[in-house]
């Protein structure tokens, strides 16, 4: 494993696409430090920022505050990082694979356009998790985003295949033109979720205020969530899908658009 | 001073084909051989190709509507090709919609060195001026929208047609353009009424008398009465509509006689009643047109892969926003035309787009004189100019051709003729269909040849390309005398001139002007005309 010590926080933001499983496992520690990071405009090297020690390999671990730094696992597709502090935007943008553990806060686009594996932020996460960038068609195309805290602005935009799920409040516009896959909001979320949706499901376990172009469909316990929760328990999380605790409200839209998403609002079982 | 020798000189222009000779050049022009002194710098071009430079007769680099596409698809400028700045060298993207300072980059890599910007509404032609002088190395030349401009209809709804000859004399000379097109005549003016003009001979929305006809006639008159170098650049109405091809081979005969150039002739030679039963008619669309001597069109061929239309055809533009549900820019050019944008894909499995693709080559390969049909791609609407080469390719070799057909989904096979062509370009027809031909309907003599006098733009190509993607990757090209290229890097970042006219106009038609446009124009009339100043290096081009 190497390990990529932050010796102080830059100033601006600094673009570290290279620091991923791909780009560092085929390198000896000397190229490591040597290779190629932009503190704005300007070219400067890894070991001017971090200090680098251990063995290179498929695993990645960064130690400090590197909030101002972009890019972290920029489209990798095997391996592990693990962040031990904060990272900042574009963390694992356009991933394929593998997985990343952040035991800080993460910036906004978090996992866009990623289209397979596996990342957890324990703390809080910025706008546009897994989202398109701007003027792509989609967003996400695969893989999973779990949130332990709160995120910001249009979390899974154009989303088109995959799951995130937050366990904090979620801002403005969450789901916003999704095209597929699952959002699942444990706290909630603030205003416009699901709108522009044409498929895709959201699920909130709290009572969201709803834009007027979702209708009321029914209350239910979808067949669908009951498999899906069991998948989720094996991530940790708990999903309600029991007749006796509650059941699912059914809102279709976004009629706006027109289009066949679903929000899906927990009401547990008046005791 | 340069002498480039011993290499295949291809110059149809001249009469030469594929002889052996040396080519001089002194003071960025072509000389005659004993211009040179003994000693100068020689290209031994023993076993090459040598071509003039390459012409485009229409396609979109500069100006408001490009810009706009620029900034509407942020998606393709992720994976565009990127040019690092350097120390003679400004950064840029390449891309489905290139930079200024790219589009000069790729055009000369390429081996083109004169581009025509064929569609500059005079509100941005200060704008378009801009970025033409910021596009390097290649010359240019641009046209001026009026087919849909009020102050023009008006005059003709009056009967003032020696009036309105004025006006686009003057509006011409205020763009500081070099030509006149006329896009969807009435059309665009009838969307700002949400309409379309899709019959020649209606009265225009908005308008009592003025039928589409009756603008497309005035229009080639009048650039005729002004001795323009190139005729009215015509867009047909009906653009990319099933069945369109039956007022393609109308407003042809409508013309007769007169000069004109169709632009983009392949989104004008489509059968069928909807988009089930589209199907290419490339055939009556090469014959009327072959008949009709007086007429020049381009190709406007499609290749499958991402593109960008974009066009002052708005209600067309709309249109496509509909049936594609893809993002849509639409931009209201007050009293001049319309704009609109939207990003495309055209798919080798999609019928339409098959049909599209087969229509171009088709046209290129029915219409036997290469003197009257020129290669473009109408870029980025039909796709990139730098994919030229893939055309050529497919224009050389009907193997290749028959082998690409047969991917096509079967559906659209029945629906073209293209497997019976057997045609297959040679380099001389190549050379006039990229360059001497254009050049000439342009009426740009100084290009397209390698005569004494001609401007010494030169390609020269490392071996005989009998496989057309060689067209990719020029040894030398040659702008102004200057080696601008040498084994496909940028050597020499030269300024391209702008060729612009001033045709003759009664000097009083501007207080005829003056009133009609402060009344409706939000901007003064004093920062209406280009002043002179703003072109760097413009060259004023006679009428004939």
């Amino acid at each position: 494993m190497i390990t990529l010590t932050l010796k102080e926080a830059p100033s601006v933001p600094l673009e570290a696409d290279m620091l991923s499983p791909d780009a560092i496992a085929p390198l000896t520690i000397e190229e490591i430090r040597a290779l190629p990071v932009y503190l704005g405009k300007r070219q400067r090297r890894v070991d001017d920022f971090f200090t680098v020690e251990g063995e290179p390999g498929d695993e990645l671990e960064i130690r400090g505050d590197a909030r101002r730094v972009k890019w972290i696992g920029r489209g990798m597709t095997r391996g592990r990082i693990r962040i031990l502090g904060n990272a900042g935007m574009h963390l694992g943008g356009s991933m394929k694979g593998g997985s990343i553990d952040v035991s800080g806060d993460a910036g906004d686009w978090l996992g866009a356009e990623m289209s397979g594996g596996f990342v957890h932020v324990h703390g809080n996460a910025g706008g546009q998790v897994g989202a398109a960038y701007r003027g792509s068609l989609s967003g996400m195309t695969d893989g999973t985003i779990l949130i332990d805290g709160s995120a910001g602005l249009e979390v899974g935009m154009r989303m088109k295949r995959g799951t995130i799920a937050v366990g904090g409040l979620v801002r403005d516009f969450a789901g916003l033109q999704m095209k597929g896959g699952t959002i699942i909001l444990r706290s909630g979320a603030e205003l416009r979720t699901g709108a522009w949706m044409n498929r895709g499901t959201i699920v909130s376990l709290q009572p969201i205020p709803l834009l007027p172009t979702f209708a009321y469909a029914a209350t239910y316990n979808p067949a669908f969530l009951r498999l899906y929760a069991k998948h989720l328990a094996t991530l940790g999380i708990d999903l309600p899908c029991d007749e006796g605790e509650g059941a699912y409200q059914r809102y279709t839209g976004d009629a706006a658009v027109p289009g066949k998403g679903e929000i899906l609002v927990w009401r547990p079982r008046a005791s | 001073m340069l002498r480039i020798a011993g290499g295949n000189v291809y110059d149809p222009a001249n009469g030469v084909d594929g002889v052996v000779k040396d080519i001089c050049i002194a003071d960025g022009r072509i000389a005659p051989d004993a211009a040179l002194a003994a000693g100068v710098r020689t290209i031994d071009a023993t076993g090459m190709v040598v071509l003039p430079g390459g012409v485009d007769v229409h396609t979109h680099v500069a100006g408001g509507a490009l810009n706009f596409a620029r900034g509407l698809v942020p998606e393709n400028q992720r994976v565009a090709r990127k040019f690092l700045h350097g120390v003679d060298r400004r950064a840029g993207l390449g891309g489905m919609t290139p930079t200024t300072f790219a589009t000069g980059y790729l055009y000369a890599g390429m081996g083109w060195t004169t581009v025509n910007e064929a569609a500059v509404p005079i509100l941005s032609a200060r704008h378009t001026h801009e970025e033409l002088h910021d596009i390097p190395i290649v010359d240019k030349t641009s046209l001026v929208l009026m087919a849909n401009n009020e102050f023009v209809l008006d005059l003709l709804e009056a009967g003032e047609l020696e009036r309105a000859k004025h006006v686009v004399a003057w509006l011409v000379w205020a763009a500081k353009a070099y030509g006149v097109k006329a896009v969807n005549p009435g059309g665009v003016e009838a969307w700002k009424w949400g309409k379309n003009a899709n019959t020649l001979h209606a009265p225009i929305e908005g308008y009592r008398k003025v039928t589409p006809a009756q603008i497309i006639e005035s229009l080639a008159s009048i650039v005729d009465d002004l001795r323009l170098p190139h005729p009215v650049h015509l867009h047909c109405n009906n653009l990319g509509v099933p069945g369109n091809f039956a007022t393609t081979i109308e407003t042809m005969n409508m013309l007769q006689g007169r000069r004109a150039h169709l632009a983009h002739l392949q989104f004008h030679a489509y059968g069928g009643d909807d988009w089930s039963t589209m199907r290419s008619e490339s055939v009556k669309v090469a014959e009327a047109f072959s008949a009709n001597k007086t007429l020049t069109t381009d190709a406007g061929a499609v290749l499958f892969g991402d593109a960008v239309t974009i066009t002052a055809d708005g209600p067309w533009q709309h249109l496509l926003h509909q049936l594609t549900g893809r993002k849509w820019g639409n931009l209201d050019v007050e009293n001049e035309t319309g704009c609109g944008i939207v990003p495309y894909v055209y798919k080798e499995r999609n019928l339409v787009n098959a049909v599209q693709w087969a229509v171009g080559l088709e046209l290129l390969l029915l219409i036997d004189d290469p003197w009257r049909i020129f290669l473009t791609t109408d870029h980025p609407n039909g796709g990139c100019f730098w994919r030229y080469p893939e055309i050529i390719h497919l224009l050389m070799n009907a193997e290749f051709r028959r082998e690409q057909v047969s991917q096509l989904p079967e559906k659209a096979r029945q629906r073209i003729v293209l497997a019976d062509l057997d045609r297959e370009y040679t380099l001389s027809e190549i050379a006039i269909i990229t360059s001497a031909g254009p050049a000439r309907s342009l009426g740009l003599s100084q290009k397209g040849h390698l005569g004494v006098g001609a401007d010494a733009d030169v390609t020269i190509y490392p071996a005989k390309p009998d496989h057309g993607f060689l067209f990719s990757y020029p040894r030398y090209v040659i702008k102004g005398g200057a080696i601008v290229v040498e084994e496909g890097d940028v050597r020499e970042v030269t300024s391209g001139k702008e060729f612009i006219v001033h045709p003759a106009c009664d000097e009083q038609i501007e207080e005829y002007i003056r009133p009609l446009f402060e009344k409706a124009y939000t901007i003064s009339f004093a920062n209406y005309p280009v002043e002179m100043e703003r072109l760097r290096h413009p060259q004023i081009q006679d009428c004939r």
